[in-house]
């Protein structure tokens, strides 16, 4: 299982990387896109939208299924990756990079709440 | 515990992501349920359907009791060998099951029914046979081979099968010593339906599998059915359901003058519905139960998925009467309403685009 040691993870599945900017990048993880299957449409908040911690913000499709995407964090929405997108199954070949939004951290101290990436590994091991 | 299918060993071993289906361990993929579809569409599939039942009726009333028991009408089997797709209605006129009769003589008849339904139908159809005889056939697996390759990989496959099946049309089948070679499917593409002895499905299988013919799973079944615009029962129809408000008036024979159970119903009532098929426009995917508004009234989608050939979202829905092929309708999809077309199924047959 796919699981990089340098960023942060929330029980329902997200990841959250701090870059140097101050800004919190999410998508889902590599075991997530693994259990959606193919993953064919991505629904992405609108920039500037404000979100709380836990909040539904987004939505991925896969040919299964729609699962909801949760802000690990709260914040504001500063992007979204078009990129993604238009090409769905990007999230599938790589799910670090094919990253779905970007947040401006109200308090980023709550990326300490969230799982480190040993943590996550028995999350995702349990399912 | 879930059941296990014949093959049940041979999908862990190939990496199938098994999940429960009407109470069996089924493979939902193999690793990736699109590139499973494509390859249907593009060469040759193979599904293990072992987990639907065939049901041998054998006596003189067979013909009789099938007569009574199925909407469509088993007058039209006059070729041994020759299949007919039906419902099994209840006196309501709703939907207990839909089938495939396969005739080999008036006094033996072949049913094949969904795993869901597979107890339900057994008891339905004993509790009318009177002298013919009903035996269910769980010492059989079957194997449905599609794609536009399938028939040649699976000659390939078992030596003398191409002999025994090379001059079969569309819904016939042959015998294969004892096993049924079927021209049917459930995918919109051409191939087999296999019916083997189930000691024999894991070598069949593998047979296949070296002449290149690729495992896929219900994931696949599902997404190529509905481009067929083919009807899924629990889903698109079940005994609440019409038949003529499910899309299936076609196998649905009330002309003839022999009754059958839910005949008079069906007579007795102008369909307020029909089933149709939506393109959606906007970017986003139809699921079941979503919400259409059509200017005449409102529907229910009953299948919606995303169209791997077409690489958008496509549905059958229960729409008013009233609705025609072209118009536009919305679908609510969450907290939004996105526009789609009407159109008449089937959506892809044989790898081409219909609509």
């Amino acid at each position: 299982m796919n699981i990089p040691a340098d960023l942060k993870y929330a029980q329902s599945h997200e990841w959250a990387r701090l870059a140097d900017d101050g800004l919190v990048t999410v998508g889902i993880s590599d075991h997530a896109q693994e259990a959606l299957g193919d993953i064919v449409f991505l629904e992405l908040p609108q920039v500037g939208r404000k979100v709380a911690a836990g909040e539904e913000c987004a939505v991925v499709e896969s040919v299964k299924a729609a699962s909801d995407i949760y802000a690990p964090i709260g914040g504001e929405v500063v992007a979204v990756n078009q990129a993604a997108a238009d090409a769905p199954e990007s999230v599938n070949q790589d799910a670090y990079a094919a990253w779905l939004f970007k947040l401006k951290p109200d308090n980023a101290a709550e990326l300490d709440k969230l799982l480190d990436a040993a943590a996550y590994a028995k999350v995702a091991a349990e399912g | 515990m879930a059941k296990q299918t014949p093959l049940y060993k041979t999908h862990v071993r190939l990496g199938g992501k098994l999940v429960d289906f009407a109470g069996w361990d089924m493979p939902l993929h193999y690793g990736s349920q699109v590139e499973e579809h494509h390859q249907v569409r593009r060469d040759a599939g193979m599904f293990d359907v072992s987990h639907m039942l065939a049901i041998d009726l054998e006596g003189a009333g067979a013909h009789d009791l099938l007569h009574k028991l199925i909407a469509n009408n088993v007058d039209k089997l006059t070729v041994p060998g020759r299949a007919l797709y039906s419902c099994m209605l209840n006196p309501q006129g709703g939907v207990i099951d839909d089938l495939i009769v396969y005739f080999f003589r008036p006094d033996f008849y072949r049913v094949v029914v969904n795993a869901g339904t597979a107890d339900k139908d057994f008891a339905w159809i004993s509790q009318h046979a009177g002298s013919v005889a009903v035996k269910p056939r769980r010492d059989l697996a079957m194997i449905a081979v599609q794609g536009p390759n399938a028939r040649a990989k699976t000659w390939a496959a078992l030596p003398g099968s191409e002999a025994a099946s090379t001059a079969l049309k569309p819904f016939h089948a042959a015998w294969f010593g004892d096993a049924l070679i079927a021209r049917t499917g459930y995918t919109g593409e051409d191939g087999f339906e296999l019916m083997i002895p189930a000691e024999r499905a894991e070598a069949t299988w593998n047979a296949l599998l070296a002449a290149g013919v690729k495992p896929a799973g219900l994931g696949a079944r599902d997404t190529l059915r509905l481009e067929a615009g083919m009807a899924l029962y629990g889903q698109d129809m079940d005994e609440q359901t019409s038949p003529l408000e499910a899309g299936l008036a076609w196998t649905v024979d009330l002309a003839a003058p022999r009754d059958f159970i839910g005949k008079s119903a069906l007579a007795g009532r102008r369909p307020e519905k029909q089933t149709l098929g939506l393109l959606l426009t906007d970017k986003g995917v139809l699921r079941a139960h979503q919400k259409v508004f059509a200017a005449q009234g409102e529907g229910e989608i009953t299948s919606g998925t995303f169209s791997p050939s077409m690489s958008r979202s496509i549905a059958l829905a229960r729409l008013p009467a009233a609705v025609a092929a072209g118009d536009t309708v919305e679908v609510e999809i969450r907290d939004k309403r996105l526009k789609a077309t009407v159109v008449k199924p089937p959506f892809v047959r044989n790898g081409k685009v219909l609509v």
